[in-house]
């Protein structure tokens, strides 16, 4: 028999069991939105999903007869657990499954169910001690004002100050305590044997989510959403940099060490600038080289030209290009460029590597990240591009990304200084990336540059480029004109220099 | 390397005797000098599994210490036009002269089996990094023969209209060059420009704007004051009279208080001589940064380096020289008669005898591997070994021994660290050259640096000259410590700036340097005994760096080509 104390301290269980099923709930439909975008579809999704597992989980619990009580916290401890790692495995795997979808909304699934059973058990614990209309009304209420909390303490408290990561993971641990807890409340209602195993698995449950809790800063990654403006759906330390992949509005953003690398809405108009003027004015072009560029977008458009037998990519880091092979969304944006069997990906340091190479191509495309470090300051010196001359046919062509000539221009024309005062003929353009603003490039070739390339109509898929927009792009308007500047020399990284004083960034 | 090498030196300290071990502590204590470092003997733990423990060649050395380890009379003679004893920068130079100007019928021998004396390098298979000198400061024009080999090697690809040497990107020093580590964090430059006040700037100022103006002086002939090499610097009285006093006293005369004055122009004479401020004479102290300054310029010549630092110039010459080139060759005496004459041997013996020139020097060798003694009597030796080892092995050096016997040297330590990744640290990003300010050592400097690999795995050279211990004493105290306490002592001295140094290193190379480098102290740079001995003894020439008083390549490398220009004006002749 259960005396009256215990009584009203299981309202209190409702209420937590309440709050944990809503906040489980609550986070599926935010990471959903998160990651996949499109936040009405995925909250109706995960809701609709949610409580018709309820459904299925109380009409399942009439084939529950016996040890009501031992089932009862079964089910809480498993909830904990499930219900506590399903932020961080949800998160965790997002990169690298295709059915990222189906695996959310199943795991939604088993969360509602698990839900769904607790309540009509736990009814009939306490049909004993309570008269029926009572006891509806007890349980009904507590778990209403349950979903308030939850709803409530949600969007105010938990995400802005623990983040997905730790919510979860803190809500497991409270479903863990209420599990282990209800074990010496409903003692008497359960048989001596196995009681100890069952205490020693919510023991386990909660050591677990504990660690886990602990370990959740490498996952927590709320400051830097803070810092990047957007939520973060997938963020990793490579020895090399700091990968984060957010997602804003439509669209979603890589960031290197800080630094915006492509927004997914306006990538295209960046990286057609980037690579069809040197893909066009060459003849047909079939041994490309490619500079940086991890993110294999730079690679869509060169697949484009069915003359192209070889795209050589050198990027430092193989996380960055495993992730533009594996992430779904990146993936879907470069159209499986690393896919393609003449793509060859060379992960190492393209100032050591253009040392060692003995191919020679038609193209190379330039795409490192902006000259905020010395080591990848080393990349834009005369040294670099004396070195990338020797891998180039005499009449090859190349592009350049060379960051913003209108908020940067001593940094802007130092490299087009480098790369004539080391044996390229050079021109200068810009395009307008709405998410950086106005972007500087430059066509370069060991020979005298000719005319600005027609578009070949065989090249479909282009979005930004027209006739007239390429002829726009090598137009310079009257605010980007030439400044004077020193030459990038390994034994000067004066370019490091400007660059630092025209972005006012450290380091 | 030296085949002393050890693997396991991992000595446990209960080895060390009782009586013993107090000063043993209090050595470990004063190698480092900062009192913050309670150092409590060896971390044995936290020390890597493996390293090398090395040092210029003992066994064979020390034959030459040991009057009783007779050696027996070679049994088999030839006859060399010309000898080059010593196969570092100074002998490998005379060489490269010889060659040039078209004879080659010489042999160039040295006691190790590897060449290039102070400059040589390792290797690990991925990197090469330097054991010794790692740098060479671009030539001014007027450094012909210097400018001609850099030329040669591809690291000078044309001149200036004036005849200044324009020197390939790729060899001169990569930015950033240089950081300090001061008060926790890193910063750009040498100069510990931390919380230094206006007074402290002024100084500074004051003190670089003095450097130029000597970097301008010259005599009434119109040579330069202060100049690579040595030997065309003026010596006008007015110039020489700073030999007299230390680069300590003279800061202070020019009324330099600032305590980041002291330590900057400290560090430069650690850095370049192995010495500390008030153990350097003046002169030398000024010529490290007058000779390096071109009048018409304010900067300092650039750096010109190599992963494998001067290493890489001792590589080109002896690919260069592989026809002449005997390792593992000891030298151990030169004398103007044959050993045994009475011997019956001597009638198989036909020297090059047909000279004008005085009759033949007679070397004997000690082959340190086989054990096998040859001799060689050659009409010209050109002797590239520092002086106190020509005391030992030259007969008839015996009158020349008063004017020898002040050349000092200093000992050097140099630990090669092979570490699995760039250690963590705040401020200014790595550099070439790594300094701290709160240490005896002169920090690291970085042997992947230049062929800008800038992650992972890479070796860093650690340096620590025995600056302010007098060369018998530190090459004691270099002796008696273990590898395990070398290596314990670099770590300590590192964590201060990469607290995670112990988790990264996997190996530690250490190289004891006993007369690492020739000590330019008050009083010896223009005595008559240095400047004298580089006078050749009969038919021996004399070539090192230590002739000039101070340790430097293109000291070594004037030494080389002067001596082989001695002995090509001499006459020699191929056979
Ligand atoms: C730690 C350290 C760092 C240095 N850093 C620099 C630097 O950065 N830049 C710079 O310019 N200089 C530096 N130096 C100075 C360096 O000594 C000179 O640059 C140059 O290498 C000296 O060359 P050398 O030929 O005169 O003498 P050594 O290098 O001493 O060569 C003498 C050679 O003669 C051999 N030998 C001696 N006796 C005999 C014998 N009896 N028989 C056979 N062989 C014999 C020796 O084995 C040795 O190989 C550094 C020195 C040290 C120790």
């Amino acid at each position: 028999m259960l005396t009256r104390a215990p009584l009203s301290l299981l309202y209190l269980n409702v209420l937590v069991i309440a709050t944990c099923g809503l906040v489980y709930e609550l986070l599926a439909g935010t990471l959903a939105s998160y990651v996949l975008g499109d936040s009405v579809t995925q909250f109706s999704f995960v809701i609709g999903v949610y409580l018709s597992a309820m459904g299925v989980g109380a009409w399942l619990s009439r084939y529950i007869h016996d040890h009501l009580a031992r089932v009862f916290i079964e089910i809480e401890l498993a909830l904990a657990l499930l219900g506590g790692i399903s932020a961080p495995a949800l998160f965790l795997a997002f990169p690298f499954v295709d059915w990222f979808a189906p695996l959310l909304l199943g795991m939604v699934f088993v969360i509602g169910v698990l839900v769904g059973l607790e309540l009509p058990l736990l009814m009939r614990i306490l049909q004993e001690h309570l008269e029926f209309s009572d006891l509806v009304s007890r349980v009904l209420t507590f778990d209403y004002i349950g979903a308030l909390l939850a709803s409530l303490l949600f969007p105010i408290l938990f995400v802005p100050h623990l983040g997905l990561v730790r919510t979860s993971l803190a809500f497991g641990i409270l479903n863990g305590v209420v599990g282990l807890w209800s074990t010496y409340l409903l003692r008497p209602l359960l048989s001596a044997r196995g009681l100890d195993r069952l205490r020693l698995r919510g023991g386990i449950v909660l050591v677990l989510l504990s660690v886990a809790l602990l370990k959740a800063d490498q996952l927590t990654l709320l400051a830097e959403e803070s810092v990047l403006g957007g939520s973060i759906i997938h963020s990793t330390q490579s020895p090399f940099q700091r990968i984060a992949i957010t997602r804003k509005g439509k669209g979603f953003q890589l960031f290197l060490n800080g630094h915006l690398q492509f927004n997914s809405t306006d990538e295209y108009r960046y990286h057609e600038a980037l690579v069809h003027p040197a893909m066009l004015g060459s003849k047909p072009p079939e041994k490309v080289l490619i500079l940086g560029g991890g993110d294999g977008l730079a690679v869509r458009e060169c697949l484009r030209y069915p003359s192209v037998q070889s795209i050589t990519l050198v990027d430092l880091d193989p996380a960055m290009t495993g992730l533009s092979e594996r992430f779904q969304p990146l993936k879907e944006l470069n159209d499986a460029a690393f896919s393609d069997p003449r793509v060859r990906v060379v992960n190492d340091d393209a100032f050591v590597w253009i040392g060692a190479d003995d191919t020679t191509y038609d193209v190379a495309i330039i795409d490192f990240p902006d000259p905020s470090n010395y080591s990848i300051g080393k990349l834009y010196t005369t040294r670099f591009y004396r070195l990338l001359r020797e891998r180039l046919k005499p009449d090859a062509l190349v592009t350049i990304q060379c960051t913003s000539p209108v908020v940067a221009p001593k940094s802007y024309w130092c490299i087009l200084a480098s790369m004539q005062s080391s044996g390229f003929h050079i021109r200068p353009f810009q395009a307008t990336v709405p998410s950086f603003g106005i972007w500087g490039f430059a066509l370069a070739s060991p020979q005298p540059l000719g005319d600005v390339p027609p578009l070949d109509p065989s090249i479909t898929g282009l979005r930004f480029l027209t006739d007239e927009a390429m002829r726009a792009m090598f137009e310079l308007p009257g605010d980007i004109r030439q400044v004077a500047t020193e030459v990038n020399r390994l034994d000067n990284q004066i370019l490091v220099r400007y660059y630092d004083e025209e972005w006012h960034e450290p380091q | 390397m030296s085949p002393n090498k050890h693997v396991d030196n991992l000595v446990p300290s209960s080895r060390i005797g009782r009586v013993d071990a107090l000063s043993r502590r209090e050595l470990l204590q004063a190698v480092l000098g900062t009192s913050s470092l309670a150092l409590t003997g060896c971390n044995r733990t936290a020390l890597p599994q493996a390293g090398d423990y090395l040092a210029q060649d003992f066994a064979l050395g020390h034959r030459l210490r040991d009057p009783s380890a007779t050696v027996a009379l070679p049994t088999d003679w030839q006859s060399v036009p010309v000898v080059i004893v010593g196969g570092g920068i100074a002998g490998l130079s005379a060489g490269w002269r010889l060659l040039r100007q078209g004879f080659r019928d010489f042999l160039v021998l040295d006691l190790e089996r590897e060449v290039g004396g102070s400059s040589r390098s390792g290797n690990s298979g991925r990197f090469q990094f330097p054991w010794g000198a790692h740098y060479i400061t671009t030539p001014m024009a007027d450094n012909v023969e210097l400018i001609e080999l850099l030329q040669e090697m591809q690291i000078v690809e044309r001149l200036e209209q004036d005849g200044s040497p324009i020197v390939a990107e790729q060899y001169l020093c990569r930015e950033p060059e240089e950081r300090l580590f001061q008060n926790g964090t890193w910063i750009e430059g040498l100069y510990p420009a931390l919380e230094s006040t206006e007074d402290d700037q002024r100084q500074l100022e004051e003190f670089q704007l003095s450097m130029h103006q000597w970097s301008q002086r010259r005599d009434a002939d119109g040579k330069r004051a202060f100049t690579i090499p040595i030997a065309r610097c003026s010596t006008a009285e007015e110039f020489l009279k700073l030999d007299q006093l230390s680069m300590a006293e003279w800061t202070r005369q020019q009324g330099w208080t600032s305590a980041r004055l002291r330590w900057y122009i400290d560090y430069a004479c650690r850095d370049d001589y192995g010495l500390t401020i008030d153990r350097t004479s003046a002169w030398a102290g000024i010529f490290y940064f007058a000779a390096r300054l071109r009048s018409d310029r304010s900067e300092s010549q650039n750096v010109i380096t190599w992963p494998a630092g001067n290493g890489h110039i001792v590589q080109y010459l002896s690919q260069l020289l592989k026809a002449q080139l005997r390792t593992g060759q000891l030298v151990y005496r030169i004398s103007p008669t044959k050993p045994g004459r009475a011997e019956a041997q001597s009638a198989q013996l036909q020297p090059a005898d047909d000279h004008k020139t005085e009759s033949p020097v007679y070397l004997t060798t000690l082959d340190g591997q086989t054990g096998v003694v040859r001799g060689i009597a050659a009409s010209r030796v050109i002797f590239a070994g520092p002086q106190f080892v020509a005391q030992r092995v030259i007969d008839g050096m015996a009158e020349r021994r008063a004017l020898t016997s002040n050349f000092r040297y200093s000992s050097w330590l140099v630990a090669n660290l092979h570490l699995s990744a760039r250690p963590r640290a705040s401020g200014f990003p790595i550099c070439w050259d790594n300094i701290l300010y709160d240490s005896k050592s002169l920090g690291y400097v970085v042997s992947t640096h230049q062929s800008g690999i800038d992650h992972g795995p890479t070796v860093i050279t650690w340096y620590y000259p025995f600056a302010n211990v007098e060369g018998k004493l530190s090459r004691d105290q270099l002796l008696r410590l273990e590898w395990s306490e070398w290596a314990d002592l670099a770590l300590t001295d590192l964590e201060q700036a990469h607290p995670d140094i112990r988790q990264l290193v996997k190996r530690i190379d250490i190289m004891r340097w006993g007369h690492a480098m020739i000590e330019p102290g008050p009083n010896f740079l223009w005595s008559d005994a240095r400047r004298s001995a580089a006078q050749p003894l009969g038919a021996v020439h004399f070539a090192n760096t230590d002739l000039s008083g101070i340790a430097l390549m293109e000291e070594a490398f004037y030494h080389g080509v002067r001596a082989a220009d001695e002995v090509l004006a001499n006459g020699v002749r191929s056979h």
